[in-house]
């Protein structure tokens, strides 16, 4: 049985690749037969940076947990983040292999993390 | 405004992390000279990183010289703080100058807008190419554009590139 997703999609707009990840995000749960709607928050100020504890953009969280199990908290701020891909090599997205895996662990229902996203302003985008 | 096609290199004097202070004389040999607006935190950057420091490791003996600049307020990116310039250039054992643009008026001059952002001028120091690295930040071995290798190759077979333009991809530079 597939458990509910939530899916938050966070990103500040003077990060260039946020739509390709956005769409990556997209096909996978499309691939992996999730029904759920994507809540896409546009982070653009430093108190909504801090209040969300945004590590930069773009993040995606599913069931409030970072895709990047291995992020370290964050105080939050306008930044492009840096990702660590599998292979050790440095980008600003996250590998699709990446998202897949946060989003099979969550429709498998283990637990989820802390850190929701209680947006500055949101937008809710199927 | 970005300086256009054919203008002239704009000069600048300026502290490298190695302790000297640099200006264009210091590359005054050099048949081409790539002016890269540079910083450690963006993940652009890191991304290309590696391609970079290749390519200047390749074309070293064929009188081409880089030159990076970090105009990022580092006030708001401690990453960017010269003493973490230092220590970037140390770790990857950059194959060029890193230097510090602190008054952030050099950027201003060019135009500079992203990192990395290349700015590549010809022996008579006029602008030939500004631009991204290639067409792929993300993966290396997908990249089916390499616009800075064929603007090399084309300046040093005294060929205007092909292609003289192309979006720089990246992060903003971070302004005071």
């Amino acid at each position: 049985m597939k458990h509910a997703v939530r899916v938050d999609f966070l990103y500040w707009e003077k990060c260039p690749s946020h739509e390709e990840a956005l769409d990556r995000l997209r096909a996978i749960l499309r691939e992996e037969g999730i029904v759920t709607d994507v809540r896409v928050t546009h982070v653009d100020s430093d108190e909504a940076a801090q209040a969300l504890r945004f590590p930069g953009s773009p993040t995606i969280r599913i069931n409030g947990r970072d895709v990047q199990s291995e992020v370290e908290a964050a105080d939050g701020r306008l930044t492009c983040r840096l990702y660590i891909l599998e292979d050790g090599r440095a980008s600003p997205l996250p590998s699709a292999e990446m998202i897949r895996r946060a989003v099979r662990a969550a429709a498998a229902g283990e637990a989820s993390g802390a850190g929701e996203a209680s947006a500055a302003r949101q937008s809710v985008d199927s | 405004m970005t300086l256009a096609t054919s203008a002239a290199l704009v000069p600048f004097a300026l502290p490298g992390v190695d302790g000297q202070s640099y200006s264009p004389q210091s590359f005054r040999d050099a048949k081409v000279l790539a002016v890269i607006f540079w910083c450690n935190h963006c993940p652009y950057v890191r991304a290309w990183e590696d391609r970079v420091i290749a390519l200047q490791r390749e074309y070293a003996g064929r009188d081409v010289r880089f030159v990076l600049i970090n105009s990022n307020d580092p006030a708001k990116y401690p990453e960017d703080s010269f003493e973490k310039m230092q220590e970037r250039a140390r770790l990857k054992a950059y194959p060029f100058p890193y230097l510090f643009d602190a008054t952030q008026e050099v950027a201003r001059s060019y135009g500079a807008t992203r990192t990395p952002e290349i700015f590549l001028f010809d022996a008579a120091r006029r602008l030939r190419y500004h631009g991204a690295p290639d067409d792929n930040f993300e993966d290396p071995q997908a990249v089916r554009q390499t616009y800075f290798r064929d603007a090399l190759e084309a300046m040093l077979a005294d060929r205007a590139p092909a292609v003289a333009e192309t979006p720089p991809r990246g992060c903003t530079i971070k302004w005071r």
